[in-house]
């Protein structure tokens, strides 16, 4: 009997109706549905020009959503990452400025990434400090150091191998797209597929559960930082190389931009829920939301407002889900 | 039911409850139960686990209501819709686990939500002193400071502070749930020193032990549940303790579990001395091949600590134990279960089973090694994998990949010892397999116990419900206070028997070989 309900379910057409309302079917939605009606109101939005350039500038954020997705499906959390991005782009720059190979000034940014947030995931895991803790400690270490540091001075004449943004593929596709595709396509069959990735969501979704089940749960926590710093490390590259400077100084609220694409795209703050496309399509959305600011002719101060609305309805949302399971 | 022809209820009892029914979802909780406590009586209240004492205290503490019946307070029905109805009905319940706030002063706590106030409505912390003063004195205890932090007490200080707390309220109905479960002896006999005085005050304490000798040493009257149904009131003097045990265990149909007599085999598990302090202690056992042992005692006795030792989740002191005649170390889960160790826990919502995945992904999890190819998951065995165990175990699920948090519990249950099951072990530990699962999953898990003992595999079964302990078990050992005192073999195994060793009524209790 059961089997036969097994077969039915697999060709029940409310099964697809299920997959059309998943948050990331929700988001792609709403990214074409907000190109069009903006595109009605203003179609110089609709110019490939523009397009571009809202993904040209913004693929950093889902790059670092991607990294930051892993960790808060793992039950974490990292408040640091904004400050990381903007050391690691100095870092990087630095060493581009002073003759180092560019090659190596690219992979200094990947290997300190690395580094330091494995460091942060060492802490938690081992020496048990929650999370918000321990990075709200490592976000002001190195926003104070970076400031201390470098004086606030910007860098400036950086080689023009340095700008990995520059790069187009095939003369259309800017490198730094063709980057935020590969990443999240890579990050996403790596964590439905793999056994480390469902690893990350059996933490996040029961620790002592997985612990039984002889997953360990302070190993799984320190890769995901691990692999949560290379992110990091390829979008503070993004982030250093589209401007011709480096402003040496970490990008406000970066850290909240990258939570909210990550929340707004689907990753249960709870733990245990969520995809990495889900959250490269919620940082395109917001991207998109604030250039259709402009060409709305609403201030773009506003952006902060439309994404705490998201985040509160999309945080909302996943609660009730929640507790739906929880009664039943 | 409302009359207990032994009990000597006086005409007007101070709290009263009556054919009270309550159903949780798939569970009939309590069925048809009348209670009653006069003013200055102790009423103890017994039962086994999953009796319906707590539904019953939590009912007439206002927690959630009764689907039927009522609760009387000096003769008038009161509607106890949340706990602040019963607090003001005079009613204040002592949990378990004591809920105190560990930051604050005694005086603090005893007042929380009703501190004396001054003008402006400012807090009158002089009068709080003083009041505190003055119910440390009506309780004659010397050794409490009014401004004494919570958390700096001990745990017999902290029960007195809760029990002060209930008087500062004007308690007339002070429930009492396992009060002496962590206390000394000395904090015991201190607990019934107050528990006398608030009886000469007209306190009726309504309380709830498995400790039978404290019931006879405190209690007026005791009153049995068995099953959700009211069993026997009785005062303590008509009875005693092999009677109280044979009232709570009672007879049910012993063709509920369908145990398979099954060839034995070798020993799969045995353990020499095994300590780790302070719930295992100096414990020695084996189980063979095609056995099920049944592993009895009370909430507490170090059941589920010794599977778990086993397991390596809180790894051993000192001792041995050998797999399939090999000694070996087990310091993790991941080792227990490359062993062949399965373990099925008792709380399968926080520690088997992850909600949010789905029944695909929670089958495979403790098998991940028999799917995953050089790190990746092969969708196919899988989703065979899965498909086997639901249909193995007639998992109710509308697909593979509906949401494992959304199906009942005996289906989430059937997952969870499914999963284990899926990687091959030879040795299984079932930490409560059936407890709070309706009774059709629960034949479905028995039946399955069964078949797989005459697969060979050796079963450890913890499990608090005699009837299945006697049903299901070749041997069943009972365990107290981390020991293991005393083993049966199948065709000796009695309720009264196994209860009297698990109470500690020691006559009965001889250790058989």
């Amino acid at each position: 009997m059961t089997t036969a309900t097994l077969a039915g379910a697999e060709a029940n057409p409310r099964r697809r109706l299920k997959v059309l309302a998943s948050q990331e079917a929700l988001l792609a939605i709403a990214v074409i549905g907000l190109a069009i009606a903006v595109g009605l109101y203003n179609p110089r939005f609709l110019a490939a020009r523009n397009l571009s350039d809202v993904l040209l500038g913004n693929a950093y954020i889902a790059v670092a959503a991607v990294g930051m997705s892993m960790v808060i499906v793992s039950g974490n959390i990292d408040i640091s990452v904004g400050a990381l991005i903007g050391v690691l782009a100095t870092i990087s720059g630095t060493l581009a400025v002073n003759g180092a190979p560019i090659v190596v000034a690219w992979l200094a940014a990947l290997v300190a990434g690395v580094l330091v947030m494995a460091l942060q995931g060492v802490i938690i895991a081992y020496l048990r400090i929650p999370a918000i803790v321990v990075t709200l400690g490592m976000l002001s270490i190195l926003k104070g150091g970076l400031i201390s540091v470098t004086g606030g001075k910007w860098i400036t004449d950086l080689p023009h191998s340095f700008h990995l943004a520059d790069i187009e593929l095939f003369g259309v596709l800017p490198f730094p797209v063709f980057l935020m595709i590969v990443v999240t396509i890579l990050a996403a069959l790596w964590m439905r597929y793999s056994a480390s990735g469902r690893a990350i969501y059996a933490v996040g979704g029961n620790a002592e559960a997985a612990r039984l089940c002889g997953i360990s749960q302070p190993r799984t926590i320190v890769m995901v930082f691990a692999l949560h710093g290379f992110f990091a490390g390829a979008a503070a590259l993004l982030y250093a190389t589209q401007l011709r400077v480096i402003q040496s100084t970490v990008p406000p609220n970066l850290e909240l931009t990258i939570i909210t694409a990550s929340v707004v795209g689907g990753v249960s703050i709870l733990g245990g829920v969520g995809t990495v496309i889900g959250s490269t399509l919620a940082a395109v959305l917001i991207a998109e939301i604030a250039s259709a600011l402009v060409f709305t002719d609403v201030s773009p101060y506003w952006i902060r407002a439309v994404q705490g609305v998201l985040i509160l309805v999309t945080v909302i949302a996943d609660i009730l889900r929640r507790r739906r399971m929880a009664g039943a | 039911m409302t009359t207990h022809p032994h009990g000597e209820a006086p005409a007007t009892p101070l709290l009263s409850v009556r054919a009270i029914e309550k159903s949780f979802p798939g569970v009939r909780a309590l069925s048809g139960v009348s209670f009653d406590a006069a003013s200055g009586e102790v009423h103890a209240l017994l039962g086994e686990n999953g009796a319906g004492k707590s539904t019953l205290i939590k009912i007439v503490s206002g927690v959630f209501p009764p689907d039927r019946g009522e609760v009387l307070v000096n003769g008038k029905p009161v509607d106890l819709a949340r706990p602040d109805d019963a607090r003001r009905a005079g009613v204040a319940t002592i949990y378990q686990e004591l809920l105190l706030f560990p930051e604050l002063t005694v005086a603090e706590n005893i007042f929380m939500g009703h501190a004396p106030r001054a003008g402006l409505r400012r807090i009158d912390w002089r009068a709080m002193h003083d009041k505190t003063n003055a119910l440390l004195a009506s309780l004659e205890i010397h050794d409490l400071e009014a401004d004494r932090i919570v958390g700096s007490l001990s745990v017999g200080n902290r029960q007195r502070v809760e029990i002060l707390r209930a008087l500062s309220q004007d308690a007339r109905i002070l429930i009492m749930d396992e009060p002496t479960a962590a206390l000394t002896e000395y904090d015991v006999t201190r607990l019934f020193d107050i528990v006398r005085k608030l009886k000469a005050r007209g306190v009726a304490v309504i309380y709830i032990s498995h400790r039978l000798d404290e019931i006879f040493a405190i209690a007026d009257r005791v009153t049995v549940l068995r099953d959700g149904a009211h069993v026997a009131t009785k005062p303590v003097t008509e009875t005693d303790a092999a009677g109280l045990v044979q009232l709570m265990v009672g007879r049910r149909i012993e063709s509920l579990f369908p145990k398979i007599t099954v060839p034995i085999g070798k020993p799969v598990l045995e353990v020499k001395d095994l300590e780790r302090r302070p719930l295992t202690r100096n414990v020695s056992l084996t189980v063979r091949a095609g056995e099920i042992v049944g592993l009895a005692g009370l909430v507490g006795s170090g059941r589920s600590e010794l599977a778990q030792t086993i397991f390596g989740v809180t790894p051993a002191d000192a001792g041995e134990i050998r797999i399939a005649g090999q000694k070996v170390d087990i310091r993790s889960p991941a080792r227990a279960r490359s062993l062949g160790v399965a373990y099925v826990p008792e709380d399968r919502g926080t520690q088997g089973l992850v909600r949010p995945m789905t029944v695909r992904e929670n089958f495979s999890l403790a098998a991940l090694g028999k799917v995953a190819f050089g790190g990746f998951i092969d969708r196919g065995a899988e989703r065979k994998l899965a498909g086997d165990g639901v249909k193995r175990f007639a998992v109710k699920a509308s697909s593979l990949e509906q949401i494992a948090g959304k199906l009942s519990g005996g289906n989430q249950q059937k997952i969870v010892l499914g999963k284990w099951l899926a990687n091959g072990p030879k040795l299984l530990i079932l930490d409560e397999p059936t407890r709070g699962i309706d009774v059709g999953a629960k034949a479905e898990i028995h039946r399955l116990m069964g078949e797989l003992a005459a697969q060979g595999l050796a079963i450890l079964m913890i499990s608090s419900e005699l009837p299945e302990v006697l049903g299901m078990s070749d041997r069943v050992l009972v365990m107290r206070e981390g020991r293991i005192v005393a083993e049966f073999a199948r065709e000796q195994a009695t309720q009264e028997s196994i209860g009297a060793a698990m109470m500690g009524s020691h006559e009965n209790a001889e250790k058989v070989a």
